[in-house]
C-alpha cells in the first residue's frame, strides 16, 4: 500500500497537518474526553460523598466510584490526551507525516478496549480496589486485563511517535535540532516508556495471581514496582504540560524560549531524575532504608525540582520578553497586565502554571520530604497535592490546548466563546480551592479513601476537631465550583465539535516528499542570533516581572517548608 | 523563531546565559541542597525519624508473638469485643496486629517512656494512622515494622486505618492509652 | 554604522557540534538514559533492599 502523503495547512496558524495524524490526534482527544466525562460524573458522586453533611453514597458505592474515577481521571483521561499530544508535537510541529498509521491505528484500539474492559470490571462492582490496587487485595482478572491493554496500547503509540522523529529527519522536513515543544514531548513518552515497561513487569504478575498461576504477591516488592508505574505515569504529565505551556507560550505570543540550553537541560535532568519520585509513596513503609528513601525522594538532590524551578521561570520569562519586545515594556508588569486575560487558551495555561507550581509544587516537596512525610502520608493531603498537579496542572493546560485545537484540528468554530472566557477560572480556581481545604484537612489527619471520618456508631471511634469537617466542607463546595467548570468545559469542546460553524479552506492535498523538505533557516543577525532579544527588561534583567514572581515563590515556598519541619518537631520523638 | 519550531541556529548549545536565568538556578540550587541536606541532618540532630529496622515474618510467628505479651500484660477487657488492653513494662517490645478490620490488641503506654513498637498486618495493607498525634505509618502483611516511640503527652489517642482496606475499611479504628505513672 | 554581521548557515556548518548538544539532539540516547536510571537507581536497588530484609527471630 502506498504512503498516505496527504497534507492540509491550516490558513491561520500555517500548521501542517497530516491526514492519519490529523485523524489519530482527534480520536485520541476524543477518547481523553470521553473519559474526563465519565471520570467527572464519578467526580461529583465522590465529592458529595465526601462533604460530611451530604454524605451521598453508601460505602460500597464510594468505593466503587472512587476507583473507576481515579483509573478514568489519572490514567485513561490523561494518556489517550497525551497519546494526542505526542503525534500533535511529533506530526504537525515537525510537517511530517505520522510514521507507521496503522500500528498507531492498533495502539489506539487496544486503548480503547482496555479502558472498556478495566472499567466494566470495576462497576461490575467486585473490582473496587482503587487506582493502586495493592496486592494482596485482590481485583477481577479482568481488571488488570484491561490496564494492560491499555498500557501495551499506549506503548506502540510512544514507539509511533520516535517514528515520526525518525521519519521526520530522513525526509528532511526540519533542519537543525528538534523544537523545544517536541523536545519536551520527547521527554514525556521516555518517561512514558518507563512508566509502561514498570506497570508490565509488576501487573502481569498480578494478573496471572488473579487467575491463579502465580501464588503469591509480595505487598512491598508490590507497592515498589508499582509506583514506578503509578507515580511515573504522572511525571508524564508534568513533561507533558510543561510542553503545552511552552507550546501555548508560542502560540499566542510567539515567545521562545529564553535559552535553548537552560530549558532543554532542565528536561533532561527530568529524563534522568523525574521518576526517582515514585520514592514518595514508600517513605512510610518498612524495609527500605533511609538511604534509598533520601536518595530517590529527592530525585538525587531535588535535580528535578530544579527542573520544575527552570521551567517555572522560563515558561513566564518568555512570555514576559515577547509581550515587551512588542512595547508592554513599562515597569514591572505591564506585560502581565496587558496579557489577554480573556482568551481561555493563554489564562487555563497561565492558572495552571501558577496553581501547580504554588500548591502542587510546594505540597509535593513536603511529602517528598522523608521525615515530613510522617504527618502526611496517606491522609487526604495526598489527593489534595495530586489535584493540585494532576487536575489544575494538567488538565487545565491539556483545557486550554484544546481550545486552540478546535479551530485548528477540527475546523470548528468555538461555541459559547462567553462561557470559554470563564471555564478557566471557574474550573482553576475552584479546584485549587479544592486541593487547598483538602490539604487543610489532610494537615488535621483526615485520612483519604475514607468512607465515614464520623466513625459513626463505632465506640473506638475518632472524633475528628469541628475544623476538620468545615475544611471538608468547604473542600466540597470548591469541589462543586469545579465540576460545573468540567461541565462548561464539556459543553463547549463537544457542542463545538459536533455543532460549531464549519471552518473550510484547509484541504488534503498529494505532497510530496521533495516538496514537504524544509526550506533551509534564514540568515539570523548575529546579535539576535547569540542573546535573542534586544534592550528590553529592567537592571540587565530582560525578565524582572517574572524574577519577582519566582521569589515571591521561593519566599512561600521557604516558610511553609520549615512551618512543616516545626510541626513535625512537636510530635512523639520517634527512631 | 518561536518555542514551536526548531531551534534558529544549529549550535545553539553556546548560547550565553541570561542574567535572570543565571541568577535564578543558582538561588534555585542552594534551595535544593538546603532541602537535600535537611533530611540527613534531621536524622542526626531530629527527633522524628522514621525506623529503619525491618523483618521478614509470617503472620503465624507474628500472632503467637503478640499473644505472648496480650497473656503476660493485659490489664482490662474493653468493648462488646473484650478487647485486651496491653499495659507492657516501660521500654518493652509492643505488639500491634492490624486486620481485616481491628487492630489488636489496645495498648497503654506510660507518658515519658520510650517503647519499640511492633507492626505487621495479618492480611491486606493497612494504614497506622495516629490521631491526633498525627503519625502515619504503612503497615505491611509478611513484615514486621519496628518503630522506637516515645509518648510525650498522656491521654487518650485514637489509631485509625488510614490504608484503603476494603468495604469495612471506615470501621477500623482502636485507642491507645498514654497514662502518667 | 556597519551592517550587522549574519551568521549564514554554510558558515555556520563547519563550526562542531558540543557534546552536550548531540547528546540533546538524539532522542533515542535519552530513551537510553531515562530507562536505565530509574531503573538501577529506584527499582534494581529497592528491589535488592527488601530481597535483603533478614527475617525476624
Amino acid at each position: 500500500m502506498a504512503i498516505n502523503r496527504n497534507f492540509r495547512t491550516c490558513p491561520t496558524t500555517g500548521l501542517v497537518f497530516h491526514e492519519q495524524a490529523d485523524r489519530l490526534i482527534r480520536w485520541n482527544a476524543v477518547a481523553g474526553v470521553v473519559s474526563l466525562l465519565v471520570g467527572g460524573v464519578l467526580a461529583l458522586l465522590v465529592t458529595l460523598t465526601r462533604w460530611p453533611a451530604v454524605h451521598l453514597l453508601p460505602a460500597d458505592w464510594f468505593y466503587l466510584v472512587l476507583t473507576a474515577h481515579g483509573l478514568d481521571m489519572l490514567v485513561f483521561w490523561i494518556i489517550f490526551f497525551e497519546i494526542a499530544v505526542l503525534y500533535f508535537c511529533g506530526a504537525v510541529l515537525l510537517r511530517c507525516r505520522i510514521a507507521a498509521p496503522r500500528w498507531a491505528w492498533l495502539g489506539f484500539a487496544l486503548m480503547v478496549i482496555g479502558a472498556v474492559t478495566n472499567n466494566v470490571a470495576v462497576f461490575r462492582g467486585d473490582s473496587s480496589v482503587m487506582f493502586t490496587s495493592y496486592a494482596p487485595m485482590g481485583a477481577h482478572p479482568a481488571f488488570y486485563l484491561g490496564l494492560i491493554l491499555f498500557a501495551v496500547g499506549a506503548l506502540i503509540g510512544c514507539f509511533v511517535f520516535l517514528g515520526t522523529l525518525v521519519v521526520a529527519r530522513s525526509e528532511g522536513t526540519f533542519h537543525g535540532s528538534l523544537p523545544l515543544v517536541t523536545f519536551g514531548a520527547v521527554t514525556a513518552c521516555i518517561i512514558a516508556i518507563f512508566t509502561i515497561a514498570s506497570g508490565a513487569i509488576i501487573l502481569i504478575p498480578t494478573f496471572l495471581w488473579s487467575i491463579g498461576l502465580v501464588s503469591h504477591i509480595d505487598s512491598l516488592m508490590y507497592r515498589t514496582v508499582w509506583w514506578a508505574f503509578g507515580h511515573s505515569s504522572q511525571q508524564i504529565n508534568v513533561a507533558a504540560h510543561v510542553s503545552i505551556w511552552y507550546a501555548i507560550a508560542a502560540i499566542v505570543f510567539g515567545a521562545k524560549a529564553l535559552s535553548e540550553r537552560v530549558s532543554r537541560t532542565a528536561f533532561l535532568l527530568y529524563i534522568c531524575f523525574l521518576q526517582l519520585a515514585s520514592a514518595h509513596h514508600l517513605l512510610a513503609d518498612p524495609g527500605l532504608t533511609s538511604n534509598w528513601k533520601i536518595f530517590n525522594t529527592s530525585y538525587a538532590m531535588y535535580l528535578a525540582v530544579l527542573a520544575s524551578m527552570v521551567h517555572g521561570l522560563t515558561v513566564p520569562g518568555a512570555i514576559e520578553v515577547a509581550q515587551r519586545e512588542k512595547g508592554y515594556n513599562r515597569g514591572l508588569f505591564e506585560w502581565l497586565r496587558k496579557a489577554p486575560w480573556g482568551n481561555p487558551v493563554f489564562s487555563g495555561m497561565f492558572i495552571s502554571l501558577v496553581g501547580f507550581g504554588f500548591l502542587g509544587g510546594i505540597s509535593g516537596v513536603m511529602m517528598g520530604t522523608e521525615q515530613l512525610n510522617l504527618i502526611i502520608h496517606n491522609t487526604i493531603y495526598v489527593p489534595g497535592h495530586f489535584h493540585a498537579t494532576v487536575v489544575v496542572g494538567t488538565t487545565l493546560a491539556f483545557m486550554s490546548m484544546t481550545y486552540f485545537l478546535i479551530p485548528v484540528l477540527f475546523r470548528r468554530e468555538l461555541m459559547f466563546p462567553g462561557l470559554a472566557r470563564w471555564q478557566p477560572y471557574l474550573f482553576g480556581l475552584g479546584m485549587s480551592s479544592f486541593a487547598l481545604f483538602m490539604m487543610g484537612a489532610g494537615t488535621l489527619g483526615v485520612p483519604r479513601r475514607h468512607w465515614d471520618i464520623t466513625f459513626a456508631g463505632n465506640p473506638l471511634g475518632y472524633e475528628f476537631p469541628g475544623t476538620a469537617y468545615l475544611m471538608m466542607g468547604i473542600m466540597a463546595l470548591s469541589g462543586i465550583v469545579a465540576v460545573v467548570g468540567g461541565i462548561a468545559y464539556l459543553l463547549i469542546t463537544v457542542g463545538s465539535v459536533f455543532f460549531g460553524k464549519r471552518i473550510g479552506g484547509s484541504e488534503f492535498k498529494a505532497l510530496s516528499v521533495r516538496e514537504g523538505r524544509a526550506s533551509p533557516p534564514a540568515p539570523q543577525p548575529v546579535a539576535a542570533a547569540i542573546t535573542g532579544h534586544g534592550s528590553i527588561g529592567i537592571g540587565g534583567f530582560v525578565a524582572p516581572g517574572t524574577f519577582t514572581l519566582a521569589l515571591v515563590f521561593l519566599v512561600a515556598f521557604v516558610l511553609y517548608y520549615f512551618v512543616n519541619w516545626k510541626y513535625l518537631s512537636t510530635l512523639w520523638p520517634l527512631s | 523563531m518561536s518555542a514551536i519550531q526548531p531551534p534558529a541556529v544549529r549550535v545553539w548549545w553556546k548560547q550565553p546565559l541570561d542574567r535572570v536565568e543565571g541568577t535564578w538556578i543558582a538561588i534555585a540550587f542552594v534551595w535544593c541542597l538546603v532541602m537535600f541536606f535537611m533530611m540527613p541532618y534531621w536524622h542526626v540532630y531530629g527527633k522524628q525519624n522514621l525506623s529503619n529496622e525491618a523483618y521478614r515474618t509470617t503472620p503465624e510467628r507474628y500472632q503467637q508473638k503478640t499473644q505472648e505479651i496480650v497473656d503476660r500484660y493485659t490489664v482490662r477487657t474493653e468493648t462488646d469485643l473484650k478487647v485486651p488492653v496491653v499495659h507492657p513494662p516501660a521500654g518493652s517490645d509492643v505488639y500491634l496486629i492490624a486486620r481485616l478490620w481491628q487492630w489488636w490488641p489496645m495498648l497503654e503506654l506510660e507518658e515519658g517512656k520510650t517503647y519499640r513498637l511492633h507492626l505487621a498486618s495479618m492480611d491486606w495493607l493497612h494504614g497506622f494512622s495516629l490521631q491526633p498525634e498525627n503519625i502515619n505509618v504503612e503497615v505491611h502483611p509478611g513484615y514486621e515494622h519496628v518503630v522506637t516511640l516515645t509518648p510525650t503527652r498522656a491521654g487518650t489517642y485514637s489509631i485509625i486505618c488510614n490504608e484503603y482496606c476494603g468495604i469495612n475499611h471506615h470501621t477500623m479504628a482502636s485507642r491507645l492509652y498514654v497514662v502518667k505513672r | 554604522m556597519a551592517a550587522p554581521q549574519t551568521i549564514r548557515p554554510e558558515d555556520e556548518a563547519d563550526e562542531p557540534v558540543p557534546a552536550m548538544q548531540q547528546l540533546l539532539d538524539n532522542p533515542f540516547l535519552l530513551l537510553f538514559i531515562g530507562i536505565a536510571m530509574p531503573t538501577v537507581l529506584y527499582v534494581v536497588w529497592g528491589v535488592m533492599e527488601i530481597v535483603g530484609i533478614p527475617l525476624a527471630r
